[in-house]
């Protein structure tokens, strides 16, 4: 057996999800954009800055959801993109003391360089062996922003203490709430760029590397380009992530990108279904609730129950919230039906 | 001119009416999270993650509490003590601490341990106003009323620390020749500059100077090079796997200096054993907390009540661990301190008082070492006692020593 039929012969890794599975209806759509553009008005501060969490947890799943629904490729090292966004945004407020929405573009660009570049070995490893490599580089990241020559711009481990931006223009809002509109305008503008990115052509050469790489190079995908191209995106979304998280929570140190950032991603994007977009949001509400459900039901085994849950969620619904949504979907049919 | 008379009487009264109770009132206040039978006290720590061996502290104090409700509480009113998990990760501590304040409802958040997690939630609780008492860790960084004031230390800082070991020093060994190997990183740094400013003067002592990072598998190099230059005084300011390293290293190249280590990596499970108990013989380091499994201290009457609320408190913690003494210390200063309170229990008396804590000494401090605080001083415990390793543990040698940090 040749080396190539092995190739083909193999599972892919990831399962093949026809892109039109990969959104939500016009309808829905618009049910879940209004309930968080009205949500925050009727809560505590303290929710509302949950909630702008969500969103920007939701980006860096989403970027991951890019990455491995749409282009088959497994990364554990998405914690490494999201603390360089993170540190870019502070570095340059703190230091530069440029305006925080600036230094989110400033974010995207670095990233994406930081993402293509080490988007070569990828072209090399595939599968388990890739998500060791990113592995590696999610548990190098803590320790490199301790170096030495950067130590004077990162701040160590002390990290840096982060300005938190007042409303603009006097608008009567708390800083909490100017933040989530800022982060809700910034997620829907991604999130509309992810879903036309993979309609596109583009979109088209990550999933068909995806299905079946050797395939795709056949049908003239330059599958080296668009291999690289997808970890670019995906770091960059990341990126602006780690920005939005860096002012959200004003502190950025290297103990908050340890690998355990980097696993919670990845099991956002598995709690919320693979390579389904809108899942992303569910996903980054699970990492944020569950773990304080499972503190509440028991302090001393919060972890064991959080492997309970999380047991449960894969177990009853191994396609996380898609499958949720598509159940429900039926349902509704049939009511429509009766 | 009765007439007027009665008016003025009356007046009189009805001022006198007004004024007390006018003060009547003025002695109940309250800020959110106090009221006239409970007291909401915020607390984060790591329960999971790496270093969730501190959770043992939360666990500790939350016993602490149970026992002052049992007692009545402290002036009639019960401790809620709401404790939540911050696994050492900076984002969740603010998230965590947002919670307590925003949704809980908490009068103080104390004791939030770690020093990420507390510049984390720093900024944010001065600009709320509310009470970040007690911080459980060794940065003097907290003891800045100036630019801080809702923001209050509890142990000895880093610093404190330094300055001690170079007045020991200039004391005893005047002639000295001191080499220092340090972590390279906010812990080593801390200490070295309490060194530096403890010497002040004479800081020609310090020969040589060398720094190791937390990555480096062995420190052996650092070692030889600082034999070299002829010290006959070593500081070692190490964490504990390096602090062993660093004993075992000196008796290996039979480097005969007098070794001070770090109070951090004293521990004689994780230090003194892995070095060899005959390689760590004469090591000197200094404390501020008794040690519950040391014999000395069985009479001590002190301890006697520390061991009694273990046994029916919090009967399976382990009595040897410095985590649990250290949360009964740190339980009740706060129980000292909203005792002298009383009644304004507004978050503006509650630092007030705070930093009027005058010689208060907690049944977990050593003899002599006394909480001190005023309007300028956030640091409450500033003094430590030398020791010495002898045999299989340490012994307590000579004055206690202060450290003060001044401005």
């Amino acid at each position: 057996m040749s080396a190539a039929e092995e190739v083909v012969t193999e599972a892919p890794a990831v399962e093949a999800v026809p892109k039109r599975a990969m959104t939500l209806g016009l309808g829905t759509s618009l049910v879940v954009l209004a309930a968080l553009v009205i949500g925050p008005l009727f809560v505590k501060n303290f929710i509302i800055f949950q909630m702008t969490q969500i969103l920007y947890l939701g980006l860096a799943v989403l970027a991951l959801n890019i990455l491995t629904g749409g282009s088959g490729q497994f990364s554990l090292g998405q914690s490494a993109f999201y603390a360089v966004g993170a540190y870019t945004s502070a570095v340059l407020m703190e230091y530069a003391g440029m305006n925080y929405v600036l230094t989110l573009p400033i974010a995207a660009v670095i990233c994406f360089a930081f993402g293509f570049i080490f988007g070569q070995p990828a072209l090399r490893l595939s599968g388990v062996y890739l998500a060791l490599a990113t592995f590696a580089l999610a548990v190098a990241m803590p320790q490199l922003l301790k170096l030495h020559f950067v130590e004077h711009w990162t701040g160590g481990v002390q990290g840096l203490v982060v300005t938190k931006p007042d409303a603009p223009f006097g608008l009567p809002m708390s800083q909490d709430m100017w933040l989530y509109y800022f982060t809700l305008v910034i997620t829907i503008g991604i999130y509309i760029a992810s879903i036309n990115l993979l309609r596109s052509r583009s979109g088209r050469a990550f999933m068909a590397i995806r299905d079946n790489e050797i395939a795709a190079s056949a049908m003239g995908i330059n599958v080296a380009l668009y291999k690289t191209l997808a970890f670019g995106v995906s770091a960059a979304i990341t990126g602006v992530a780690g920005g939005l998280g860096a002012i959200a929570v004003q502190f950025v140190a290297p103990d908050s990108f340890t690998i355990n950032l980097a696993i919670q991603l990845f099991l956002g994007m598995v709690v919320g279904g693979v390579g389904w977009l809108p899942g992303s949001i569910v996903g980054s509400a699970f990492i944020i609730f569950v773990p304080n459900i499972a503190e509440s039901i028991s302090k001393g085994l919060s972890g064991a129950v959080f492997g309970v849950l999380l047991f449960l969620v894969i177990f009853l619904v191994p396609h996380g919230a898609r499958q949720v949504a598509m159940i429900a979907q039926q349902l509704l049919g049939k009511l429509k039906k009766n | 001119m009765p007439a007027s008379r009665w008016t003025a009487a009356f007046g009189a009264a009805v001022a006198a009416f007004v004024f007390t109770s006018g003060t009547a009132l003025a002695q109940k206040k309250y800020d959110t999270g106090a009221t006239d039978t409970e007291i909401k006290v915020g607390h984060i720590v790591p329960y999971s993650g790496p270093a969730s061996a501190y959770g043992i502290i939360g666990k500790t104090e939350e016993a602490f509490f149970k026992m002052i409700n049992d007692n009545g509480g402290i002036n009639g009113r019960k401790i809620k003590f709401i404790s939540y998990d911050d696994a050492y990760s900076p984002p969740k501590a603010v998230e965590q601490v947002r919670k307590l304040v925003e949704s809980d409802e908490v009068l103080v958040v104390f004791n939030p341990l770690g020093t990420p997690s507390n510049t984390a939630i720093q900024k944010y609780l001065n600009s709320k106003k509310v009470p970040q008492l007690f911080v459980a860790t060794g940065a003097t960084k907290w003891n800045d009323p100036q630019h801080f004031p809702w923001t209050i230390g509890w142990q000895p800082s880093y610093q404190s620390e330094g300055r001690i070991y170079a007045k020991y020093l200039m004391k005893e060994k005047p002639d000295a020749k001191v080499a220092v190997l340090y972590q390279n990183d906010d812990f080593g740094k801390d200490y070295l500059k309490g060194l530096k400013d403890g010497f002040g003067a004479k800081a020609s002592m310090i020969v040589a100077e060398e720094s190791y990072e937390i990555s480096e598998p062995t420190i052996d190099n650092h070692i030889v090079k600082l034999k070299a230059s002829g010290a006959d005084v070593l500081i070692s300011i190490t964490t504990p796997k390096f602090a062993a390293q660093t004993i075992k290293k000196m008796a290996e190249i039979d480097w005969k200096a007098l070794q001070i280590v770090a109070n951090v990596s004293t521990s004689v499970g994780a230090v003194m054993r892995p070095a060899g108990f005959e390689n760590g013989q004469g090591v000197l380091s200094a404390h501020y907390a008794k040690d519950a499994g040391d014999a000395q201290w069985h009479d001590d009457p002190g301890i006697k009540k520390f061991l009694a609320f273990l046994d029916k408190y919090y009967p399976d913690a382990d009595r040897h661990n410095s985590q649990v003494i250290y949360g009964y210390g740190a339980a009740q200063t706060l129980t000292k301190m909203l005792e002298m309170c009383g009644d304004d229990l507004t978050r503006a008396n509650i630092m007030k008082q705070a930093a009027s804590l005058k010689d208060f000494a907690t049944d977990t401090l050593l003899p002599g070492i006394k909480m001190n605080t005023s309007a300028t001083d956030f640091a409450p415990i500033e003094q430590l006692q030398m020791m010495r390793f002898k045999g299989e543990k340490w012994d307590m040698f000579g004055d206690v020593i202060s450290g003060e940090v001044g401005h």
